[in-house]
C-alpha cells in the first residue's frame, strides 16, 4: 500500500523531470545553452521580489482551473470547458464592476459572486445534456468555449463600450488589487485573490472528503451504475458536478478580470487558462492541495519563459513544448504505474 | 441575387476546404475508436510545414510550391500524429488529454521553431500561394459557371473529391468495414481476426495526414504565413463538423460546406441585403450552436462510433 502511494506521489515528479530533461535537450539541439537558458527561466520566475509576485499572480486562475478541472475529473466527468467559463466569469465580473454602484463591502463580492455564477451557468449546460439526454460532456464543452469567446467579444464591443476592444477599468470598490501586496513585491500586479484560490482549494477538499454530496459524486465517478442501484441521484449528481467545477472556473476568470487586469479586452483566439488547467489538475493527481503545487510550477515556469528570450535567447514557447510533454509523460504514466503494480503482484 | 451568389459561393468553398479536409481525418480517427481533440493542433502543424516548406523551397519549385508543400505538411501531418497514436493505443493514456497534449505542442513546436528559423513570432508572407482559377469548360455553363466554377480554388474541389474517396472507402471496402467495426465493438472484431491496434494505428495516421493537409490549405489559401494565430479554432469547427455530420465522410463533407458558409457570411455579410442587419455574432457562434442542437436531438440524433474514446485491451472483457 505504501508503495502505491509512493507511485502515486513519484509519478507527477518524475514526469517534470522528463519534461525538464526534453527541454534542455531541444535547447542543445538548437544551439542554446541549457544552463542559461534554466538560470534565465529561474530568475524569470523568483529572481527578486517584483517577480516573484508576478508569479504568485499568474498561478492564482491556475488553482481555480485545475480545481474546476480537478472537481469534475473526480466524477468521472471532463469539462475542457474552463476556458470558455473563465471568459463569462470574467465578463461577468466586470459587467458587474462597472455597472453596479455600491460600497466595497458590497460590491466587490457581488462581482466575485457574478463570476462564479456566470462560470456555473455556463456548465450547466453541458451538465444537464450529459444528466438527461447522455451526451458527451467534452464536445459541449468545447462548443462552449467558441460561443463563450464570440458572446463575449461582441458584448465587450456593443454594449460595455462603444465599440472599443477594451473597456474602461473597473471602479476600485469591486477591485482585488492590493497596494500592500504590490508594495511589498516591488509594484507588480500580486492580488488578494491568491487567498481566495487557497480558500477554494479548501472548500474542494472539504466538499470531497467530509460531505456526503462529495461522497456521492466520487462513487459516481467511479460506478455510475451501482451509484444509482444505491439509491443515488446520478443526474443530479452530474449537473452538481458541473456546476460546482463552472463555479472555480468562473471565479478563475475574476481574479484576472478584478484582480490583474481591471478589465476585459476583446480576444482574438483562446485565453489558455482553462486549458492549461488541464494540465495543472493532470499533474495534481486531482487531489485540491497537490493542484495547489501544479498550479504553482507551471504558474512559475509560464513567468519565467519570459526572462527566457532576453536572458539567455531562447523563444519562451520552450515552455510550451515543456507543459504538453509533461502532460504526456503523466497521461502515458499509467502504464508504467500499472506495470509495475502487475510486477509487485507477481512477486508475492 | 446572382452578384451575391457569385459573391458567396466562391467564398464559402474557399473557407470550407481546409474544414473538410480535416474534418475527414476525424471521421476517420472516431471510426477507428479514438477521438481526437488534437485536430486542431495537427492542422497547426500542418499550416507550419507549408508555409515554412514553401517559403524554402519556392526558387526552386516556382508554380509547382504550393502543391509540394501541402503534400509535404500531409505527411509530417502522419507522423506527427503518431505521437497520439502511441500515447492513446498503446499507451492507453486518457484520448481527450492527449489530443489536449498534441493541441499545445504543436502550437509550442510551431512557434518556436518560427522564432529559432526566423527570428520573429511570425514568417514572411510566402511568394507562391494556391491563386484562384478558373475551372476549365465547366466554368462556361451559363449561370452554374460563374457561380461555381470561376475565381475558385482548385483545392475546394480536391477536397470534395477526397470526401467521395473517404465515402468508398469507408463504406464500399473491406479496410473501411474493418475500421468502422474497430471503432464500434473491437472486441468481436478482435475476435474476427482483425488488428484492432493496426486499424486505430492506420485511423489516427490518416486523420493526421488529412489534418495536416487541412491546415497548410488553410495557410496557403486564406493567411499567406505563420503565426501563433495563423489557425485559432479551425480544428474544433472541423471537430464540430465530425458531429454535426454524425461521423459520416459525406455528412461531415456537408457540415463543413455550411459552416464555411457560415463564416463567409459573417465576412460578405456587409455587402448582402437583409444579412446586414444579422449582427455578425451570431453567424459566428452559429456552428457551435447547431453541434450542440445536434447532439441534444434536436436536429437529428447524432450517435458517436460505440467504442470512440476506450482504449482496446486484448482479453478486458
Amino acid at each position: 500500500m505504501a508503495n502505491k502511494r509512493l507511485i502515486t506521489f513519484l509519478i507527477p515528479i518524475i514526469s517534470v523531470i522528463l519534461g525538464l530533461i526534453a527541454g534542455a535537450i531541444i535547447m542543445l539541439v538548437s544551439g542554446y545553452n541549457p544552463i542559461v537558458g534554466y538560470t534565465a527561466l529561474w530568475n524569470g520566475a523568483f529572481g527578486d521580489s517584483y517577480t516573484i509576485g508576478e508569479t504568485v499572480r499568474r498561478t492564482t486562475p491556475y488553482i481555480l482551473t485545475g480545481l474546476s478541472i480537478a472537481f469534475a475529473f473526480r466524477s468521472g466527468l471532463f469539462n475542457i470547458g474552463a476556458e470558455g467559463q473563465v471568459i463569462v466569469g470574467w465578463l461577468a465580473a466586470i459587467w458587474v464592476g462597472l455597472a453596479v454602484d455600491a460600497p466595497m463591502i458590497i460590491h466587490l463580492p457581488l462581482a466575485i459572486l457574478a463570476s462564479v455564477a456566470a462560470g456555473a451557468l455556463w456548465s450547466f449546460v453541458p451538465g444537464i445534456l450529459k444528466a438527461k439526454l447522455g451526451v458527451h460532456e467534452v464536445i459541449v464543452t468545447i462548443m462552449m468555449n467558441y460561443i463563450a469567446l464570440f458572446s463575449a467579444n461582441e458584448i465587450i464591443r456593443s454594449v460595455l463600450t462603444d465599440g472599443a476592444t477594451t473597456t474602461e477599468p473597473i471602479s476600485a470598490t469591486a477591485s482585488l488589487a492590493s497596494p500592500w501586496l504590490q508594495s511589498i513585491t516591488f509594484y507588480s500586479r500580486m492580488h488578494y485573490g491568491i487567498l481566495i484560490a487557497l480558500f477554494a482549494a479548501v472548500i474542494m477538499w472539504f466538499i470531497i472528503e467530509r460531505t456526503t454530496l462529495g461522497y456521492e459524486l466520487k462513487a459516481v465517478g467511479y460506478n455510475k451504475h451501482a451509484s444509482k442501484y444505491a439509491g443515488m441521484n446520478v443526474s443530479k449528481n452530474i449537473v452538481l458536478t458541473m456546476v460546482i467545477s463552472g463555479g472555480f472556473a468562473g471565479l478563475a476568470g475574476a481574479m484576472e478580470g478584478l484582480g490583474t487586469y481591471g478589465t476585459i479586452s476583446v480576444m482574438s483566439g483562446n485565453i489558455n487558462i482553462g486549458f492549461d488547467g488541464i494540465a495543472v489538475a493532470l499533474l495534481g493527481a486531482n487531489n485540491p492541495f497537490a493542484v495547489v503545487f501544479a498550479a504553482f510550477l507551471f504558474g512559475a515556469l509560464k513567468e519565467g519563459a519570459g526572462e527566457m528570450p532576453t536572458g539567455a535567447g531562447v523563444p519562451t514557447e520552450l515552455v510550451d513544448i515543456i507543459i504538453a510533454l509533461i502532460i504526456f509523460f503523466v497521461a502515458s504514466s499509467y502504464i508504467i504505474r500499472w506495470a509495475l503494480l502487475r510486477f509487485k503482484k507477481g512477486e508475492k | 441575387m446572382f452578384d451575391i451568389l457569385q459573391s458567396i459561393v466562391p467564398t464559402a468553398l474557399f473557407y470550407s476546404a481546409p474544414l473538410i479536409f480535416t474534418a475527414l481525418g476525424g471521421v476517420f480517427s472516431e471510426r477507428s475508436g479514438v477521438v481526437n481533440i488534437g485536430l486542431e493542433g495537427l492542422m497547426v502543424m500542418g499550416a507550419f510545414v507549408g508555409i515554412v516548406f514553401n517559403l524554402t523551397f519556392a526558387d526552386v519549385l516556382g508554380a509547382w510550391t504550393p502543391w509540394v508543400s501541402i503534400i509535404a505538411a500531409t505527411v509530417v501531418g502522419a507522423i506527427f500524429s503518431i505521437v497520439h497514436a502511441v500515447a492513446s493505443i498503446t499507451f492507453r493514456s486518457d484520448q481527450t488529454i492527449s489530443g489536449v497534449a498534441i493541441n499545445m505542442l504543436a502550437l509550442g513546436l510551431g512557434v518556436y521553431l518560427t522564432k529559432l528559423w526566423y527570428g520573429k513570432g511570425q514568417t514572411d508572407m510566402v511568394q507562391q500561394p494556391f491563386y484562384t482559377t478558373d475551372i476549365p469548360l465547366l466554368s462556361e455553363i451559363p449561370i452554374i459557371g460563374p457561380i461555381f466554377f470561376q475565381g475558385v480554388y482548385v483545392t475546394s474541389y480536391l477536397a470534395i473529391i477526397i470526401a467521395f474517396i473517404a465515402w468508398y472507402v469507408l463504406y464500399k471496402t473491406s479496410f473501411g468495414l474493418r475500421l468502422r467495426a474497430v471503432g464500434e465493438h473491437p472486441m468481436a472484431a478482435d475476435t474476427n481476426g482483425i488488428n484492432v491496434y493496426k486499424m486505430r494505428y492506420i485511423g489516427v495516421i490518416l486523420s493526421g495526414a488529412l489534418g495536416g493537409l487541412g491546415g497548410s490549405v488553410f495557410a496557403l489559401t486564406i493567411v499567406s504565413n505563420f503565426s501563433h494565430s495563423t489557425i485559432v479554432g479551425q480544428g474544433f469547427m472541423a471537430l464540430a463538423a465530425v458531429i454535426f455530420g454524425k461521423w459520416h465522410p459525406l455528412g461531415a463533407m456537408g457540415a463543413a460546406l455550411f459552416f464555411g458558409l457560415a463564416q463567409s457570411l459573417s465576412v460578405v455579410s456587409a455587402g448582402v441585403p437583409l444579412l446586414a442587419d444579422v449582427p455578425q455574432v451570431y453567424l459566428l457562434i452559429a456552428p457551435y450552436v447547431l453541434t450542440i442542437l445536434a447532439l441534444a436531438g434536436f436536429i437529428g440524433r447524432a450517435e458517436a462510433p460505440k467504442a470512440s474514446g476506450i482504449p482496446y485491451i486484448k482479453g478486458n472483457r
